[in-house]
C-alpha cells in the first residue's frame, strides 16, 4: 500500500494502482483520453502528464505505477505547459469541425482543450485527412477526427472479445479500421461510441438529430432482456432520441448491449395508439369506454374455465399484478407468464433466479452453461463471464449449441444426455465442478422450454447439490432468463392455478374451440395462429403478432413511457421512469386493467400506484427492496424423469429481432440483415 | 485503398519453411507462440515472391492462433513487409543525408530514365520496384541501394545503370562496393597500417 504526496496531500492507494489513480484519490483532476479504468493501459495520448520530483521529465501518470514516497505535482507551470503541448499535438491533425460534429457538447477533446489547451495553434501546414471507414449499420465514422487513443480497439479486444478492430500502419498514417473494413460484428459494438473521446465514432442512427444540451435525460431501466441494465433515456419533446448506459457496477458496469441501445426507433413504429374493436370482421377504432365495455361484457358472459391470460416478455410487474388480481376476481385459473413454455417452478424462488448475481460471476471459479448462448440472451452477463475468464483459471463447460462465446470453453455435448453424464459424474467436467470452491451453473431457456424441461431442471439441481454449488454464502445455481418480465411474473404467481392451463394448454384448447377468451398482455412470441377461434383481447404497445389476431385492442405504453417495477434475472427489482408519454390514446397498462375491472363490476382494491405496490409487497416482500437482491432460500424443485436426446436449441436465433419493439425497429432490421451470415435466418424467439 | 490484396490462391508453407517455422516458434515459451509472428511473416513473404497477400496474413494468423487483425497490424506497421506485389528486384534506395549528399538523386533519375518508375512504382516488365527508404546504415559507402537482401554500395549514375542492365538480364553481380574498394576501406587500397609488424 504505497503512500504518495500529491499536491501536498498524503494519499495511500492499493498496490498496483497508478499515479493517475492516486491523483484522483487526492482530488486532483487529471485530463486523459486514452486511459479508461475498465481497459488496459495504453499511455499513448500523453494528456495525463504530471510532474514527479526526482524525475527528469514529466511522466504519463496513467502508466506510472504509484510507489511509496513519490511526490507528485499536478498544478505547476511545467505541468500546464506539458498539457498545452500534448493538446497542441493532438489538435495538429484534428479538423476542429465541432459545429458539424455530433460529439459537440459532450466531447472530451472539446472540453479538455477548453480547460487545458493554450487556445491557439502554431501549426500552419495542411492537416491530414482520412477516409470514412465502414463499421456497419450502427457506427458512423469520421476518422479524420481520430486521435488514436485506441480505446475502441482495446474495448473490442478485451471486453467484447472480437479481434476485428485494429490500428493499421504507423505514425501519422495510423488508421483505426475493422479487418477488411467489414461491419464490426459484436453485440456490444455500440459501447465504442461512448468510449470514443472525440467525434470519430458516433452513433449512425442518432446522427444529426439532436444536440446533447437539448435532450431531457431520464434515468431508467432497460426492458429488452432480463439483465435489467441501467439506462439513461435521452428525449426531445415526445420522442426518444437515444438510449445510453448508466453506471451500475452490480449489473451492467457502464456497458449496454446493442439491442437495448438501438431498438429505440421501434418505439415510434407500429404503435397501437387507439383502442380497436373488431366489428364486421374488421378492427375498427373505438373509444376507451366502448372497448372496455366489450371486454367486460365478454368476460362476464364467459365461464371462468374458458378464459385464459398470457403475459409477454416486456410487461411491468404492476400490470401483471393487476391482471392476476383481475383474473382471480373472475376465478380464472388459466394464467401464465411463461409464454415460451419454460418448465419453471414458481413455488421455489431460488429455482428460477440467477442466484449468484451478475457481479458474483467474478467470484466463481468454474462454470457450466446449459442450453444457452449468453452472448445473445444477456450480452452483458456474457461480458462479465469473459471478464472473469480473462482474470485467470476459469474452466467453462458448454452443453447445447456449439456457439462462439468469445472465451475458451470445453464443449461437452449438444443435449440433455450430456447433462446427465455430468450429473452422474460420468463426464470429467463433473470433477472440475467438484474441485472448484465456488462452481456455478447457468441454465438457459433453451434447456427449459422443452417437454422434459422439469427433468432437466432436476438434473441441474442434482449437479448443484452434488458439486457443492450451494453453500452458506454462495449459491451457484443460475437460471438465465431472456424476458424482462419473467421473474416478476413468477414472483407474483402468474402461473396456472388449480385446474388451470399453461400456455401450451391454452393454445391447444383455443385451437380446439374450448378456450373462448384469451387475454394477451403484451404476449406476441406465441403461436397466435392457434387463437383464431377464440375471442382475443390484446393489451400492449405494438401491433405485432398478438394484435393481428385480436378482437379487442387495448393500447398500452412501452417501457420508456411508464413508471414501473422490473425484476431482472437476479431477482433484483428496479424502477423504470417515464421519459416520454405514450402515443395517442395509449395508457399505462395497470390503469387499463384497473379501469376494466370497474367496468366489469369487479373493481380492484387500489387507486394509485402506491396502493398497488403495497399489494405486491404483500405477495412478494422483496418488491419493497428496490435495487437490492434478496437471497432466496434453496428448496426442492424439478421433477426427476427421462430426458430426450434432442439437442438443446437456443431461444434466440436472431439477436436483433427478439421482441415487438426490436421487430418494429428499422435499425435492428438493418443489423439483422448486415449480420445475417452469422445468425441463421430467424423471425424472433422460438416458442 | 484496400488494406490487403486478395489473390484467391491458397497459401501454405513449404515443408522446409514449416521446419523453419517450428524453430522460430520453439524460441518462445509455451503459449506465447504468437511472438513468432514477425519471423513467420518474413518466411511467408520470401515464399510469396517478396510480398504478403491476404492469404499469407490469414495463414500466419491460423498457424499461430493469432487474430487476423493482429497479424495485419504487425505487417502494416513494419515497412519491410510488402502488402503489394513487388518486382523481382526490389530496389530500396537510401535517401537520408549522407547518401543524398553523395548523389542519391542521380540514382533516382537513373531509375526514372531507364526503368520509367518513380518512388513506389513497379516497372512494366515486373522486374523492378523502386522504394525510397531512410538510412540503411551503410553511410560510409554512400550512396547505397538495397536489392532484395543485398547492399550495392558506392554507386553513381554509371555503375548503377550497369547494375540495372545486368539485373535486367538476370545476372546478379557480387554485392558490396561497386568501385575499387574493399568493404569500407579507402578507395584504391589501404592508406594506413601498410607496414607489416611481424608476428605481434
Amino acid at each position: 500500500m504505497p503512500t504518495l504526496n500529491v499536491d501536498g496531500v498524503e494519499v495511500t492507494v492499493e498496490n498496483g494502482a497508478t499515479v493517475l489513480q492516486a491523483c484522483e484519490e487526492a482530488g486532483a483532476e487529471i485530463p486523459r483520453f486514452c486511459y479508461h479504468e475498465r481497459l488496459s493501459i495504453a499511455g499513448n495520448c500523453r494528456m495525463c502528464l504530471v510532474e514527479m520530483e526526482k524525475a527528469p521529465k514529466l511522466v504519463a501518470s496513467c502508466a506510472m505505477p504509484a510507489a511509496d514516497g513519490m511526490v507528485i505535482h499536478t498544478n505547476t507551470e511545467k505541468v500546464k505547459n506539458g498539457r498545452e503541448g500534448a493538446m497542441e499535438f493532438l489538435l495538429i491533425n484534428h479538423p476542429l469541425d465541432c459545429p458539424i460534429c455530433d460529439q459537440g457538447g459532450e466531447c472530451d477533446l472539446q472540453d479538455q482543450s477548453m480547460y487545458y489547451g493554450s487556445g491557439n495553434s502554431r501549426y500552419d501546414e495542411t492537416k491530414r485527412a482520412v477516409k470514412e471507414k465502414n463499421m456497419g449499420p450502427l457506427i458512423k465514422t469520421t476518422m479524420t477526427r481520430c486521435i488514436h487513443c485506441t480505446r475502441c480497439v482495446r474495448f473490442a479486444t478485451e471486453v467484447a472479445g472480437v479481434d476485428e478492430l485494429g490500428a493499421l500502419n504507423r505514425g501519422e498514417n495510423t488508421e483505426i479500421v475493422t479487418y477488411l473494413e467489414e461491419a464490426l460484428n459484436s453485440e456490444l459494438s455500440g459501447n465504442i461510441i461512448d468510449l470514443c473521446p472525440v467525434g470519430a465514432l458516433t452513433s449512425k442512427p442518432y446522427a444529426f438529430t439532436a444536440r446533447p444540451w437539448e435532450l431531457r435525460k431520464t434515468e431508467s431501466v432497460d426492458a429488452l432482456d432480463a439483465v435489467g441494465a441501467n439506462i439513461r433515456i435521452d428525449s426531445k419533446g415526445q420522442e426518444v432520441m437515444r438510449i445510453l448506459p448508466r453506471l451500475n457496477e452490480e449489473i451492467n458496469e457502464e456497458w449496454l448491449s446493442d439491442r437495448s441501445r438501438f431498438s429505440y426507433d421501434g418505439l415510434k413504429r407500429q404503435r397501437l395508439d387507439s383502442p380497436y374493436v373488431r366489428k364486421d370482421g374488421k378492427l375498427q377504432a373505438a373509444s376507451w369506454s366502448e372497448a372496455l365495455q366489450v371486454v367486460a361484457d365478454k368476460l362476464n358472459a364467459t365461464e371462468a374455465g374458458k378464459i385464459g391470460a398470457i403475459t409477454g416478455d416486456i410487461v411491468d410487474a404492476e400490470s401483471m399484478k393487476a391482471l392476476k388480481d383481475l383474473m382471480d376476481a373472475f376465478e380464472v385459473t388459466s394464467v401464465d407468464c411463461r409464454q415460451d413454455g419454460a418448465k419453471l417452478d414458481a413455488s421455489v424462488r431460488s429455482s428460477y433466479l440467477f442466484n449468484s448475481t451478475i457481479a458474483g460471476i467474478e467470484d466463481a471459479d468454474a462454470l457450466l452453461i446449459v442450453g444457452s448462448n449468453p452472448r445473445y440472451e444477456a450480452s452483458l452477463i456474457n461480458a462479465r463471464i469473459r471478464k472473469r475468464w480473462k482474470k485467470g483459471p476459469f474452466p467453462i463447460g458448454l452443453i447445447g449449441e456449439d456457439v462462439d462465446l468469445t472465451y475458451a470453453r470445453e464443449y461437452i455435448g449438444a443435449g440433455a444426455k450430456s447433462l446427465e453424464d455430468v450429473a452422474n459424474g460420468k463426464h470429467s467436467f463433473a470433477e472440475v465442478l467438484k474441485k472448484a470452491e465456488r462452481p456455478m451453473i447457468i441454465i438457459g431457456q433453451g434447456a427449459l422450454t422443452r417437454e422434459d424441461g422439469a427433468a432437466i431442471l432436476a438434473l441441474a439441481k442434482k449437479i448443484a447439490d452434488d458439486t457443492g454449488m450451494i453453500g452458506a454464502d454462495w449459491n451457484g445455481f443460475n437460471v438465465l432468463h431472456t424476458a424482462a418480465s419473467r421473474v416478476a411474473g413468477l414472483d407474483l404467481g402468474l402461473v396456472p392455478g388449480e385446474g388451470g392451463k399453461d400456455v401450451a394448454g391454452m393454445l391447444a384448447a383455443a385451437e380446439a374451440g374450448e378456450m373462448e377468451v384469451v387475454y394477451l398482455l403484451g404476449a406476441d412470441e406465441i403461436d397466435t395462429s392457434k387463437l383464431e377461434k377464440a375471442f382475443v383481447i390484446y393489451q400492449g404497445s405494438h401491433g405485432d403478432a398478438g394484435a393481428h389476431v385480436a378482437d379487442v385492442i387495448l393500447p398500452g405504453v412501452a417501457y420508456t413511457e411508464k413508471d414501473g417495477l422490473w425484476v431482472n434475472t437476479e431477482g433484483r427489482p428496479q424502477l423504470s421512469t417515464r421519459a416520454v408519454f405514450g402515443p395517442g390514446e395509449a395508457r399505462e397498462d395497470w390503469t387499463i386493467i384497473r379501469a376494466l375491472s370497474e367496468v366489469a363490476g369487479k373493481t380492484l382494491p387500489y387507486n394509485t400506484m402506491e396502493e398497488l405496490r403495497a399489494k405486491m409487497v404483500e405477495v412478494a416482500p422483496h418488491f419493497a427492496d428496490v435495487d437490492m437482491v434478496t437471497a432466496a432460500a434453496w428448496g426442492d424443485f424439478g421433477a426427476a424423469g427421462n430426458v430426450s436426446d434432442v439437442p438443446f436449441t437456443n431461444p434466440i436465433s436472431d439477436n436483433y429481432l427478439t421482441n415487438a419493439i426490436s421487430r418494429a425497429s428499422g435499425i435492428m432490421a438493418e443489423c439483422s440483415q448486415a449480420f445475417a451470415a452469422d445468425s441463421e435466418e430467424g423471425t424472433g424467439t422460438h416458442g | 485503398m484496400s488494406q490487403v490484396i486478395t489473390t484467391g490462391k491458397a497459401f501454405e508453407f513449404t515443408p522446409e519453411n514449416k521446419e523453419k517455422a517450428a524453430v522460430f516458434i520453439a524460441k518462445y515459451p509455451e503459449g506465447r507462440q504468437q511472438s513468432a509472428v514477425m519471423p513467420l511473416l518474413d518466411l511467408a513473404q520470401r515464399q510469396n515472391e517478396n510480398w504478403l497477400s491476404k492469404e499469407c496474413i490469414e495463414y500466419v494468423g491460423q498457424y499461430l492462433g493469432v487474430p487476423y487483425m493482429r497479424v495485419l497490424e504487425v505487417a502494416s506497421f513494419y515497412t519491410m513487409y510488402n502488402l503489394k506485389p513487388v518486382g523481382k528486384y526490389f530496389l530500396q534506395l537510401c535517401r537520408t543525408t549522407p547518401c543524398w549528399l553523395r548523389g542519391c538523386d542521380d540514382l533516382v533519375k537513373v531509375c526514372e530514365d531507364k526503368l520509367g518508375i518513380h518512388n513506389g512504382e513497379t516497372s512494366e516488365d515486373g522486374k523492378f520496384t523502386l522504394l525510397e527508404v531512410e538510412c540503411l546504415g551503410a553511410c560510409v559507402n554512400a550512396p547505397v541501394v538495397q536489392v532484395n537482401d543485398d547492399f550495392y554500395e558506392d554507386l553513381n549514375a554509371e555503375n548503377f545503370s550497369a547494375l540495372l542492365d545486368k539485373l535486367a538480364k538476370d545476372e546478379v553481380p557480387p554485392h558490396g562496393p561497386q568501385v575499387d574498394r574493399i568493404n569500407s576501406a579507402p578507395v584504391g587500397g589501404p592508406t594506413t597500417l601498410l607496414e607489416k609488424t611481424g608476428d605481434a
